[in-house]
């Protein structure tokens, strides 16, 4: 079985790794902005430059970074579909015409960029995944919430909540499988029938496996509070999250990206080229 | 150390089907003693588990840690700190998806500062011979080694006090070895003090003071000549220890052997006189 807990980390030493996690994280929320802002073409060009230079310094390898395009895939293609039939091209000669379908090449050409732009806003995410495990994402959520839990929201409580729930996904799908197993030995079958009876199939499964997780939530509670556990009170951290010089150098790469975005976008300084640019 | 007097615990009181789990228990353990309590299942003994650290309450009677009284809701924290509990699931007293953040948990509950965690755990995984798996992750590793984990995750709070509620139940023999040889070494060279819950008569028999439990009552205590009683261990639905089986019939069929056999060792040694 895949060990789910590390999702789709990419084990290899590299910058990129070594990443503080909170920087990581912020830099996909600034990059995520920024692929909103872009409208030219030159601005995905940018984009992907970044991209390519950022996943050669990860090492992980291109195709693993690409395969995550396949997951929205169906999805690129019916809205770039969609686009080109339902643009109405204002006054513009179409490119082909048959019957009521009229292809313009302002159609294409908008298709082309909210392709570009959905595949770019699951490619950045992806190397987040590949590059940071699951533990260090939790951490790194939790120190940058902090500032909430002045505003009283557990954010303590709910870091924990996920740091359990990672660690329960392999123990319940190991124990999803016996109850499976034991059940096919009474020639239960899960395989054959229409939906509905597949999905009634899955109810003497689902029954002891929730029967056994309140279980197990009950001795884990008493196991917590034997080691001494009381929530955020006093608690401290045997990792402490630490920027050092390479994290300031990756936000700055980050900041100067989102500045290229916007000034290919709104063309602050008057530069003649931009303009002629698609 | 740990003080019981006269001990009451009744599950769902007052309810219809209330169950008196303990009827009037009495006992004292004495600072660095490896005292194992053995019972048969529903004889009492993992409800004392929970006692000893304040997971429940008596319903009558009081329970003391270091003269500290467990209902006092103040004395908890203190308490958990002294008297640590190992159960007997292993995956169900981890937190965390790295052995280091699991063994971590406790003295970061503490609110030790980083380095000083750092440490414990480091110390905390050697004890238990599991340090090269601090980086690693708890799914591939076998029971024993997973168990020897929670041990580790106890000992990093530096407790004065290991209570192991059937920890060895569900490991195989090899598994089980290799949790016992850890706690009789903490018990012999870090003179910790040792509460051994097991039904495990081979285990029982490496205590220092073996305490028999039967229906929610303490039926006998003694060191190991308790396993010359043989009426006391089968009223209790326990078996002796196979060496003392074994020394038993040797006995009955006229062959002369001195001393009290718990241990395999011993009955070697009594033969090869």
């Amino acid at each position: 079985m895949k060990d789910v807990s590390f999702g789709q980390y990419y084990p290899v030493e590299s910058p990129v790794h070594r990443l503080d996690p909170r920087v990581k994280l912020l830099s996909v929320v600034l990059y995520i902005v920024g692929i909103f802002f872009i409208q030219k073409f030159i601005g995905f060009a940018v984009v992907a430059l970044f991209l390519l230079v950022a996943i050669a310094c990860s090492r992980v390898p291109l195709m693993k970074v690409l395969r995550s395009v396949r997951a929205v895939l169906f999805l690129v293609l019916f809205t770039a579909i969609i686009s080109v039939l339902f643009y109405s091209g204002g006054g513009e000669e179409p490119l082909w015409a048959w019957g009521i379908i009229k292809i313009y090449k302002g159609g294409l050409l908008s298709a082309a960029r909210m392709a570009l732009r959905l595949v770019f806003l699951v490619l950045g995410p992806s190397l987040l995944t590949l590059t940071t495990t699951p533990v260090e994402l939790t951490d790194g959520l939790e120190s940058l919430l902090k500032p909430l839990a002045l505003i009283k929201l557990p954010v303590h409580e709910l870091a924990i909540i996920m740091s359990i729930a990672l660690r329960l996904i392999p123990t319940l799908t190991e124990e999803t499988e016996k109850i499976m197993n034991a059940q096919k030995a009474r020639c239960a079958d899960f395989d054959t029938g229409n939906i509905f009876k597949r999905a009634k199939s899955l109810i003497p499964i689902l029954i002891p496996l929730f029967v056994s997780s309140f279980r197990r939530a009950d001795e884990l509670a008493d196991a917590m509070d034997s080691r001494c556990y009381r929530g955020a009170k006093g608690r401290t951290r045997m990792r402490v999250l630490k920027l050092r010089f390479r994290d300031f150098v990756a936000a700055f790469v980050m900041l100067a990206l989102f500045f290229v975005i916007l000034v290919l976008r709104y063309n602050w300084f008057g530069l003649g080229f931009i303009n002629l640019l698609v | 150390m740990l003080q019981l007097s006269d001990v009451k615990y009744v599950y769902n009181a007052g309810a219809e089907d209330e169950k008196t789990a303990l009827g009037g228990v009495s006992l004292s353990v004495k600072e660095g003693e490896f005292v194992a309590l053995v019972g048969h299942n529903g004889s009492g003994k993992s409800t004392l588990a929970k006692l000893f650290n304040g997971l429940i309450l008596p319903t009558e009677g009081s329970v003391r840690v270091r003269g500290m009284d467990t209902a006092d809701k103040k004395n908890l924290f203190d308490i958990r700190k002294t008297v640590g509990v190992v159960f007997q699931n292993p995956d169900n007293q981890m937190v965390a998806s790295i052995i280091e953040d699991d063994v971590a948990f406790g003295p970061e509950n503490l609110g030790l500062p980083s380095a000083e965690i750092s440490e414990r755990v480091q110390w905390a995984l050697e004890s238990v011979g599991m340090q090269d798996h601090r980086r690693g992750t708890p799914f591939r590793l076998s029971g024993g080694q997973k168990q020897r984990i929670a041990i580790a995750g106890v000992l990093a709070i530096k407790p004065r006090v290991m209570v192991l509620d059937e920890s060895t139940a569900m490991l195989d023999p090899i598994g089980r070895e290799e949790v016992m040889k850890v706690i009789t070494r903490l018990n012999r060279e870090e003179h910790m003090t040792v509460i051994m819950i097991t039904h495990f008569m081979e285990e029982a028999a490496l205590a220092d003071r073996i305490i028999v439990m039967r229906n929610g009552l303490v039926a006998g205590e003694g060191g190991k000549e308790i396993f010359s009683n043989r009426e006391l261990i089968e009223s209790a639905g326990l078996e002796l220890p196979l060496a003392a089986r074994v020394a038993m019939r040797l006995r009955e069929k006229g062959l002369k052997i001195d001393g009290d056999i718990t241990l395999p060792e011993e009955l070697v040694d009594a033969l090869c006189r």
